[in-house]
């Protein structure tokens, strides 16, 4: 079997006296769509910049393609953060913040050919219309698919995504899920995606795990998931009606 | 150089560097720093006159030590940037009281640093200015670093730039600059210095290229014009420059909403 996109063997994360994640394992191959599912507080966005190099393990490893994420080049993994921690306010073209993705600084001015590579990304996501506007004008759905455009115009083999649905209509959503699994196919690239979303994951992703309580308490394909499962990963599912009713219809 | 020639060199070359930086401290919402800096400025020049040494380097030193402090704390603690400001800011200034009360003697030239004196530039003076504006040159490419993480931190160091380290020496050349523009605008009015022409130019500009270039004309224009009418009207040149700043500013602003109603 060839070496996993990702590897992460007995993670262990602490800030101050609190652990965040606890022994978490688990190997992500490449050309696959993983969804790292779990509640408010369970520790997703801590192993999602982990995998960014931003956060050092207290213990264990975390390899990306064979080495320590802060020694992957940048240019092989695309990053979607969360639109709602963006300052909006900045003022900008939505076409500049593709351009940091190509070039990792902000842009004084734009070659010719890096303008063409920026237009050509937004054109993938549909949004080579939007080049010119201002951040500030711009929709949920279309932040996220000019961020998502930034994150594919390098042309990575892994793109990571934080909680890419929040803060975008249904109609937004379905068009950035579109446009994330066509690039997929097209450049073979794996897909790592953090929400709490359980209908998204199921529907989008081969693999879930799920992270409850600082560790990961199922790791199976979607289509396994079950009602026993996130009795046993939540301790209860009676608020999640809308969630249960989907596992009963899943399986 | 003839007193005139000095001022008007001064006027510029600070004028150029404030309103640079500017752009940094407005858009990170970091607009208290020039204050905090500017008070950090005073505790400096307190210490260089008890000292008997050049007060604007002593305080060049006192005022990047404070920045430094301020970026450590504030990287280091979950306090937020104006507590953490607003603490060095009167710690600073508790210590330069006590340094111009210690030194028991008459302190009207502390109050000339208060209030600036543009005339009074020496070319000792110029040559601080002359030392910041080479390294911001030298700097240059740093503005993309700069502005990516002022845009977003959590992304600029996702793509592996050296953020906290840009940070460092970013405090270190704003803290220049300040003690720097202290003659020509006065520790007082350090602050609008840094923020009305960063702020001006954020109204008028859909990208932060055209802020950095608006807000540096702005710095220019205020200055130099702003050194012309002190001279001819007979009034405090700082005082005049930060007025013809915030003209500008309501110009702008005034601009921006007829354009907007229009549109």
């Amino acid at each position: 079997m060839s070496e996993p996109a990702i590897r992460i063997d007995h993670l262990h994360v602490r800030f101050d006296e609190y652990y965040v994640l606890q022994d978490i394992h688990a190997e992500i191959q490449e050309e696959s769509f993983v969804a790292i599912v779990g509640p408010n507080g369970a520790g997703k966005s801590t192993l999602l910049r982990t995998l960014l190099g931003l956060v050092i393990p207290t213990e264990g490893n975390v390899t990306i393609f064979g080495k320590e994420p802060r020694n992957v080049p940048a240019d092989r993994i695309g990053y979607v953060p969360q639109i709602k921690t963006m300052d909006r306010s900045f003022p900008a073209q939505s076409i500049e913040l593709v351009l940091t993705g190509l070039n990792r600084r902000w842009p004084w001015t734009k070659s010719k050919e890096d303008y063409e590579k920026a237009l050509a990304a937004l054109e993938k996501v549909g949004a080579a219309h939007l080049a010119k506007r201002a951040l500030s004008k711009l929709s949920g759905g279309e932040l996220q698919r000019v961020c998502l455009a930034r994150s594919i115009v390098r042309q990575p083999r892994l793109v990571m995504l934080d909680e890419p649905a929040t803060g975008i209509d249904a109609v937004g959503e379905a068009d950035m899920y579109r446009d994330l699994e066509l690039y997929r196919r097209e450049a073979k690239a794996t897909v790592v995606m953090i929400t709490h979303d359980w209908h998204v994951a199921m529907h989008h992703a081969d693999r879930v795990l799920l992270i409850n309580q600082k560790q990961i308490s199922f790791d199976a394909p979607s289509v396994a998931l079950s009602e026993e499962n996130l009795r046993r990963a939540f301790g209860h599912i009676g608020h999640e009606h809308g969630l249960l009713s989907l596992v009963k219809s899943n399986g | 150089m003839p007193f005139m020639q000095r001022a008007l060199l001064g006027g510029i070359l600070v004028g150029i560097l404030a309103s640079y930086y500017g752009v940094f401290i407005v858009q990170r919402g970091l607009s208290f720093l020039g204050s905090g800096l500017a008070h950090a400025a005073f505790g400096g020049v307190a210490l260089g006159l008890l000292l008997g040494a050049e007060p604007l380097w002593v305080a060049a030193i006192f005022t990047i030590v404070v920045a430094l402090g301020i970026a450590w704390v504030r990287l280091r603690t979950n306090l937020g940037g104006d507590t953490t400001i607003g603490i060095f800011f009167a710690v600073s200034m508790a210590l330069g009281i006590v340094f111009l009360f210690m030194r028991k003697e008459y302190t009207n030239d502390a109050f000339a640093y208060l209030f600036g004196s543009i005339l009074s530039v020496t070319e000792r003076d110029l040559w601080m200015t002359a030392i910041v504006c080479v390294l911001s040159l030298f700097s240059w490419p740093l503005w993309k670093r700069w502005s990516y993480a002022t845009f977003d931190r959590e992304l600029a160091q996702s793509d592996r730039l050296p953020v906290v380290r840009d940070d460092y020496y970013l405090s270190i050349l704003i803290a220049i600059t300040v003690v720097a523009a202290i003659k020509v605008v006065g520790i007082v009015l350090i602050a609008a210095f840094l923020v009305i022409p960063a702020a001006t130019a954020r109204l008028m500009s859909p990208t932060f290229r055209l802020m950095t270039i608006l807000s540096v004309l702005t710095g220019v224009v205020s200055a130099v014009c702003g050194l012309f009418l002190s001279y001819y009207l007979d009034v405090p040149s700082g005082a005049t420059i930060i007025l013809l700043q915030a003209a500008l500013f309501v110009s702008a602003m005034i601009l921006k909403t007829l354009f907007r109603h229009k549109a």
